[in-house]
């Protein structure tokens, strides 16, 4: 389970540039769930992302991570617990050009000191998961979209993280490629990960494995504007 | 002033060390005096990301003052030619008030740089970084020590004043000084093998002992510093004798030349080595019973006092390898 | 243990790929730092190869001349001194040298004119150093001509030309005989350029160096040590002036390695978020940075120190030639005896690779401290 308490972040602090980019959100997160974040952009849904995967510490507030406070940890251990917890999928994916697929998978475990034949292994068999096994040893700027989508995704699973966060999935993909994001995130929720998704397309927030939808606008929670249809969806798989 | 490549480098390198420990101690002192780590503040972000740079900063500075240590060494030792009555590196670092106390300082950085990563290595580990003053308080302490060892070097370096033939003045006599090797201490040997077996015993067992059980932390750590010094001593006394086979040279420089094989190198890194581990444990003992630090720091010295042992083992090995088989009889 | 050695494995795998990716930028870098490590290495050799030749040269040397001066220049000793000498209790043994310097107007160089006691010539001929022949074309069994105190022309026979092995010493040398060295200098068959001595104990020579000083007050002694000390601290300053000299180009290298550790370009950049942003830590991408110092250091550093090696021992220091030249017109076609020692390499690595590494540090650290939420706003 994941708990925020009055979380806070505020960029620039004492300086005229000063922004508040969450401002105060409470929120408890389920294990095993699938979360969105909805809202405009600029409405925060990023920020809050990045608090609770541990890439930045809340300006004040406290968030509780699998029952472990994590705000007051420095980056150094920010970091471990990102690594081993967390999986990333970004909003452009973020794979490094120039090095083949295969290395960019590994990336992530690099520091972990693990040894490169039991890590090439596990990377081969997430490719071979995603069917992109036979594009291992091709340069990453050489894939498709769906291809490259398909690898960030492989990525983000290599250390065997408990928690995905995806931060607009969708955004560069058509809606063919969309649908299939959905699909694999089916897969992934049906092994038990906790999916946490910032995004504010309906294929992503109306699919039918999304089990809450948090709002957000001006780094709030908007507690008004839960759209019924989401609400009733809710109610639906809660009853099911 | 002699104007050697090796004596530019040493003094450049120096310069550039200087610099950046004392950038390092700057920042140090921003970080004992704004450090909450309770905070999230950016502010507070920023000083933690210093100590990545400053962690940095003196790894560099402990592996340059090992290397540093013996190129200093070595280059005064190449330098005995333009001093008349000069045998080795013994009688150059005599030349003037400065060539010893370079060479000391040198070795108490080295020591302290090493101690230092030691107690960073272990606050790193800890969550909340609860030595964190106390550890940069320490680098307040070394940061005194490298600009001192830096000025003493350029000064020996400076007031260093070749016998060399110059246009004006005919020849330049040795003034009939005694060698200078026989100078140094010549303790008496039996007592001081036995006082270099003992204290190496005394550390192993007690380094063992610590090792398995976590206790005597203190103790141990004292014995390494002493069998530490001892060691030295016996360097001089009787190793090196064993080393040149001849009763009456102690330099304990001439063991690190080619005509011994460099065994000197070997000798020196597991004595330092030894000592830095050995003495590690001690420093981190005060730590122990932070909350934080309780499930790392018996892990940590336990590793120490193991690698301090293999150091010390190796140095008594490679010691009395020499004294069963050199030609030399000193005890009969 | 091993997930330590493993992980730098793994940090270093990368680093070199990264490197390779970006080898064009790199290369500028990389070349400046050859050519500096070259530039010094090639200055440490040759002066040291210098030294260490001088020194075996020496070892051959008297262990003291004496040398008798006149109003503080040095003048003809008389052979009567030998005797007064050799009464020196520790003396072992006086002999007289003969040796001057004869200028070639033809050839418009030096030439250092010897007449050895231990080797035999008759008056009437010569043995010349390689630079000698090749300058004025003789050979062995040629005629030498050469002008005498009083305008009178002396032909001598060309007997044999000296190897070239010691050509550093030997390349302006012209051997003659005794008489051969009398006609051509006038010099009075009761002077010596000056004496050599031999002593039972070397641990006495400065004591008999002061009773020779003692016993004729008109000469000065000199030792053979002495020589040696000189050569040393000639070649250490000329070294260390040569250094002196690069430190300017020491420090442009050092502002262009902070100047390009600095200035990241927006790829590069990109590439750190990343690896921050999928779970690297700042000190993991210090690590990454510190060895992509070490590898474009080590590099450079075996680059250089080949390129030097290679300069100075079997081209004899190619580049330095013209500079060398000015010291005479028969400058020799040495080759240089390889000596490198572990302190040549260490002084070498203060001079580079620790300021380099110095310079990169914070520029590294600051990149390596990205934001790790960047990544979610590019």
């Amino acid at each position: 389970m994941i708990t925020l308490a009055n979380v806070r972040k505020i960029f620039n602090q004492a300086r005229p540039n000063e922004y508040t980019a969450v401002d105060g959100v409470s929120l408890q997160l389920e294990e095993h769930d699938v979360t969105v974040f909805k809202g405009p952009s600029g409405s925060g849904k990023t920020t809050l992302l990045s608090l609770v995967g541990c890439m930045a510490r809340p300006t004040s507030g406290r968030i509780h991570l699998l029952g472990r406070e994590i705000t007051s940890l420095p980056e150094r251990f920010l970091t471990e617990i990102r690594r081993k917890t967390f999986g990333f999928i970004f909003q452009q994916f973020h794979l490094i050009k120039g090095i083949s697929v295969l290395d960019n998978v590994m990336l992530p475990a690099y520091p972990c000191g693990e040894r490169l034949s039991v890590l090439k292994e596990r990377a081969l068999h997430l490719l071979d998961l995603f069917n992109v096994s036979q594009k291992a040893h091709t340069r990453v700027e050489w894939l498709s979209g769906g291809e490259a989508q398909r690898v960030a995704i492989a990525r983000a699973l290599i250390n065997g993280p408990s928690i995905i966060i995806a931060d607009e999935p969708t955004a560069h993909l058509d809606s063919m490629h969309s649908h299939e994001l959905v699909e694999i995130l089916r897969g992934l929720k049906n092994d038990r990960k906790t999916i946490l998704i910032a995004s504010h397309d309906p294929i992503i927030y109306d699919s039918d494995i999304v089990d809450k939808v948090v709002h957000l606008r001006d780094g709030k929670v908007d507690e008004g504007d839960t759209g019924p249809r989401t609400r009733g969806h809710l109610q639906l798989l809660k009853g099911r | 002033m002699i104007f050697h490549p090796a004596i530019i480098a040493l003094c450049v390198a120096s310069l550039f060390i200087c610099l950046m420990i004392a950038y390092s101690a700057y920042y140090g002192i921003k970080i004992v005096k704004g450090w909450d780590i309770k905070s999230g503040s950016e502010q507070q972000l920023v000083l933690e990301r210093r100590t990545y740079l400053i962690s940095a900063i003196l790894t560099y500075v402990f592996g340059f003052y090992l290397i540093s240590l013996f190129l200093y060494v070595f280059t005064v030792d190449r330098l005995h030619i333009v001093f008349t009555g000069a045998m080795c590196a013994a009688g150059v670092l005599k030349v003037n008030s400065y060539g010893y106390p370079t060479l000391l300082l040198k070795i108490m950085i080295f020591i302290f740089a090493g101690l230092w990563l030691i107690v960073n290595y272990a606050d790193n580990r800890a969550y909340d970084y609860p030595i964190i003053k106390t550890k940069y308080l320490l680098l307040l302490i070394l940061t005194p020590l490298v600009i001192t060892e830096m000025i003493l070097q350029a000064g020996y370096f400076l007031q260093m004043h070749p016998n060399i033939i110059t246009s004006c003045c005919g020849s330049l006599f040795s003034e009939g000084k005694s060698s200078l090797t026989s100078e140094l201490a010549s303790l008496p040997v039996v007592p001081m093998e036995v006082a270099f077996y003992l204290s190496m015993l005394l550390t192993v067992y007690l380094g063992i002992s610590f090792h398995r059980k976590g206790e005597k932390g203190y103790l141990f750590s004292v014995t390494v510093a002493i069998a530490f010094l001892i060691s030295l001593v016996s360097i001089i006394s009787f190793i090196s004798v064993y080393y040149y086979e001849l009763p009456t040279h102690h330099c304990p420089f001439c063991i690190l030349q080619k005509e011994y094989g460099y065994i000197g190198y070997f000798l020196y890194v597991a004595l330092l080595g030894g000592a830095v581990s050995g003495m590690g444990v001690g420093v981190l003992m005060p730590f122990r019973n932070i909350e934080s630090l309780t499930g790392i720091i018996p892990s940590t010295q336990r590793k120490l006092a193991l690698i301090a042992v293999v150091f010390f083992l190796i140095f008594t090995a490679l010691v009395t390898y020499r004294i069963v088989f050199s030609n030399l009889v000193l005890v009969s | 243990m091993e997930r330590w050695i493993e992980r730098q494995k793994n940090i270093l795998d990368f680093t070199l790929s990264s490197l390779f990716r970006r080898k064009w930028k790199n290369a500028a870098l990389a070349l400046v730092y050859v050519f500096l490590v070259f530039l010094l290495a090639s200055v440490i050799f040759f002066t040291h190869a210098l030294k260490q030749e001088a020194g075996i040269i020496l070892q051959n040397a008297p262990e003291m001349i004496v040398q008798r001066s006149i109003a503080g220049r040095q003048a003809p000793i008389p052979l009567s001194y030998i005797d007064k000498l050799k009464d020196i209790t520790g003396v072992s043994a006086v002999k007289k040298r003969l040796w001057g310097y004869y200028y070639d107007p033809t050839a418009g160089a030096n030439y250092t004119v010897m007449a050895p006691e231990d080797v035999q010539l008759d008056p009437r001929s010569i043995i010349i150093g390689e630079g000698v022949s090749r300058t004025r074309q003789v050979f062995k069994g040629s005629t030498m001509r050469f002008r005498a105190y009083d305008g009178k022309i002396i032909a001598f026979e060309v007997k044999s030309i000296m190897p070239s092995e010691s050509e550093l010493v030997s390349s302006d040398l012209v051997l003659m005989s005794e008489d051969g060295f009398r006609r051509l200098f006038d010099a009075s068959g009761e002077y010596a350029t000056d004496l050599t001595l031999q002593v039972k104990n070397p641990r006495e020579l400065s004591v008999i160096a002061s009773k020779v000083v003692h016993a004729l007050p008109d000469t000065r002694p000199i030792l053979r040590d002495e020589l040696l000390r000189t050569y040393e601290s000639v070649f250490d300053w000329r070294s260390g002036m040569a250094l002196f000299l690069v430190s300017g180009a020491i420090l442009a290298f050092l502002i262009l390695a902070w100047d390009k550790a600095s200035g990241m370009s927006h790829e590069e950049k990109r590439e750190i978020g990343i690896l921050k942003g999928i779970g690297w830590e700042t000190s993991e991408v210090v690590l990454m940075k510190f060895w992509e110092g070490m590898v474009v250091s080590l590099s450079a550093f075996l680059a250089g120190i080949i390129l030097a090696y290679i300069h100075v021992f079997f081209t004899s220091a190619a580049f330095f030639e013209p500079a060398l030249k000015g010291w005479a017109v028969l400058y020799p076609r040495f080759k240089l005896t390889p000596f490198i020692d572990a302190s040549q390499v260490a002084t070498l690595l203060f001079l580079t690779v620790v300021p380099y590494t110095l310079a990169t540090v914070i520029p590294s650290w600051r990149a390596a401290t990205v934001d790790p939420d960047s990544v979610m706003r590019m």
